[in-house]
């Protein structure tokens, strides 16, 4: 029991981390009907640019955090203004390849930047793990878990109530529509790519911070996949709840069968969980019944 | 006195003439239809005035400004509300969540203070809600859905907060792409209430596009013919009827010279 108790523990808080990253991709999809597929090289690209700024400008990591966010919101700017917006009414599978170019570009610009080498992030927050009662969790883990849902909830409001949230929901909802409310739609484009960016970013400099940067990275991005099918590709409610759910999977598989299997289960589980979901709900837990799957 | 002027119109896909040189003035305050058979290009000179279509020559006056390379998000907060020929609600919302969608541009505060939704953000979303609650509501009698998801109301009723949304906009001008197609008799007959209401009570102007001739000669106060992307006239609705053009156009030549008062 105390060991399903654990399990269960991290996995949650693995689960929150990849929820933020899963919503990289739903605050892109949103608004634009596009699935980056470069989301994971976002990600990378933000924790090397937080472990840069951290440890050869030697910057304290409260200015670090928003000079990435800024950083981020230039990458998704650029990306959609340079890149996408000249991909405009081009079918659908044209701009997901584009995406898959994305992704190989910024992963040979940061080999090409900062190596192939496998680097560490200097102690951000308080070594000592959290104890809660049997549970031990790493504190690494624990308080990047915390900054994660901190930023989930921005977005969240941000949709709910904000202006910019409320216009980027009715773009995403009906474009023609949407203009004749006069709301800007390429605007909203260039904004939902900014989020998107800044929350897959937030995510890395996370990640790297619990496991180290390389620039293979991004290919955690791969795993975020599946959260996102299964909570549907546009809804942010989806997104964290598909993380938890595949977090605590991955979790209680690894911890249980791996040592049974030579390994690999751990990676294996959230697909299978993917796979049975969308038998039953082939539009994800909570994603509009229109959405393409692809 | 003059709202909208389409001067010279011409728009073509890949050869196909949609529109050739096309014509006509909206004056301030009247209900001018937009009349023609399928595939006439009615839908196309809405989409050419709100800014979805780039017409190829002619130029479109709003008030006496070009507006022909303006972006379809700035006409509208210059005052041109639209409503759609199939529904373009949001689906997901209420139907207040929709009206107020349309009067997002009358929140003037800026992405900074919008964040913040205290203080002024919160207090303009307040006063707006009460304005809308209080008039839009009323006026197209929705009060008993306000709260109800769009999806879940009957067809009539959704077309009644799609306008009830563009009204929010309080546009000078209002397009309206066929707003009783596939109306049942008395949701057609109140939909010409609300239209007629709303020219009175705003002094919104309207530009609409019905094949429902009963309603169009009924509320209109010029009507202009289309045909193969050609004006055939326009005119107040007695004159359009008897234009020998237009019965030819509806009913063919040979029906035209036994049948000249016919039923358009």
């Amino acid at each position: 029991m105390d060991i399903f108790l654990q399990l269960v523990a991290s996995g949650f808080l693995v689960g929150g981390i990849y929820a933020l990253i899963a919503l990289g991709f739903v605050l892109i999809y949103k608004a634009t009907n596009i699935i980056n597929f470069a989301t994971g090289e976002f990600m990378m690209i933000g924790a090397y640019i937080f472990y840069s700024l951290v440890v050869y400008l030697k910057l304290s990591p409260f200015i670090g955090f928003p000079l990435v966010i800024i950083f981020a919101a230039i990458l998704g700017f650029l990306v959609e203004r340079l890149i996408l917006r000249h991909m405009l009414g081009q079918p659908n599978i044209s701009i997901i390849m584009v995406t898959i170019g994305l992704s190989s570009i910024l992963l040979g610009l940061a080999e090409i930047i900062w190596g192939s080498s496998f680097r560490s992030f200097p102690p951000l927050f308080p070594r000592k793990p959290i104890i809660l009662g049997e549970i031990v969790l790493r504190s690494n883990l624990f308080y990047g878990f915390l900054m994660a849902m901190v930023v989930v909830a921005v977005f969240l409001l941000l949709f709910k109530y904000a202006k910019v949230g409320v216009a980027m929901r009715a773009t995403a909802n009906d474009q023609m529509a949407a203009f004749s409310m006069g709301i800007n739609v390429k605007t909203m484009f260039t904004i939902s790519w900014a989020f998107g960016a800044i929350a897959a970013s937030l995510g890395g400099i996370i990640i790297g911070n619990i496991g180290g940067v390389q620039p293979t990275l991004g290919h955690i991005g791969l795993k975020i996949f599946p959260i996102v099918i299964l909570g549907g590709l546009d809804s942010i409610i989806g997104a964290v709840i598909g993380g938890f759910i595949v977090g605590i999977v991955e979790n209680l598989a690894g911890g249980y069968l791996d040592p049974y299997f030579h390994g690999g289960v751990k990676d294996l589980a959230p697909f299978v969980v993917l796979i049975f979901i969308l038998l039953i709900k082939p539009h994800g837990l909570f994603g509009t019944k229109e959405i393409e799957r692809l | 006195m003059k709202i909208l002027s389409i001067d010279h119109i011409s728009l073509s896909f890949g050869g196909l003439n949609v529109l050739s040189d096309v014509s006509f003035d909206v004056n301030q305050g009247e209900i001018f239809a937009i009349i023609g058979p399928n595939g006439a290009g009615k839908t196309s000179i809405l989409n050419i005035i709100s800014g979805f279509y780039r017409p190829e020559k002619g130029k479109v006056f709003f008030n006496g400004n070009d507006l022909t390379h303006m972006p379809a998000d700035k006409r509208a907060a210059l005052g041109m509300g639209r409503t759609f020929q199939n529904i373009a609600l949001y689906h997901g919302m209420s139907v207040l969540d929709n009206i107020k969608l349309g009067a997002h541009y009358h929140l003037k505060t800026g992405l900074m203070s919008a964040l913040w939704y205290w203080g002024a953000a919160h207090r303009e979303e307040m006063e707006l809600r009460k304005k809308i609650e209080e008039d839009i509501i009323d006026f197209l009698e929705i009060e008993s859905i306000r709260n109800h998801p769009v999806s879940a109301l009957a067809y009539g009723l959704q077309k009644r907060v799609e306008l009830a949304r563009a009204l929010a906009m309080r546009p000078k001008v209002l397009l309206m792409d066929e707003p009783v197609a596939g109306m049942n008799a008395e949701e057609t007959e109140d939909m010409a209430r609300f239209i007629l209401d709303i020219k009175e009570e705003y002094d919104t102007t309207i530009v609409l596009i019905e094949h429902d001739m009963k309603m169009i000669m009924d509320i209109s106060d010029r009507v202009l013919v289309l045909n193969f992307g050609q004006a055939l006239t326009h005119g107040t609705p007695k004159e359009v009827q008897k234009h020998p053009d237009v019965i030819e156009a509806y009913l063919g030549k040979k029906k035209a010279k036994t049948n000249r008062t016919a039923i358009i």
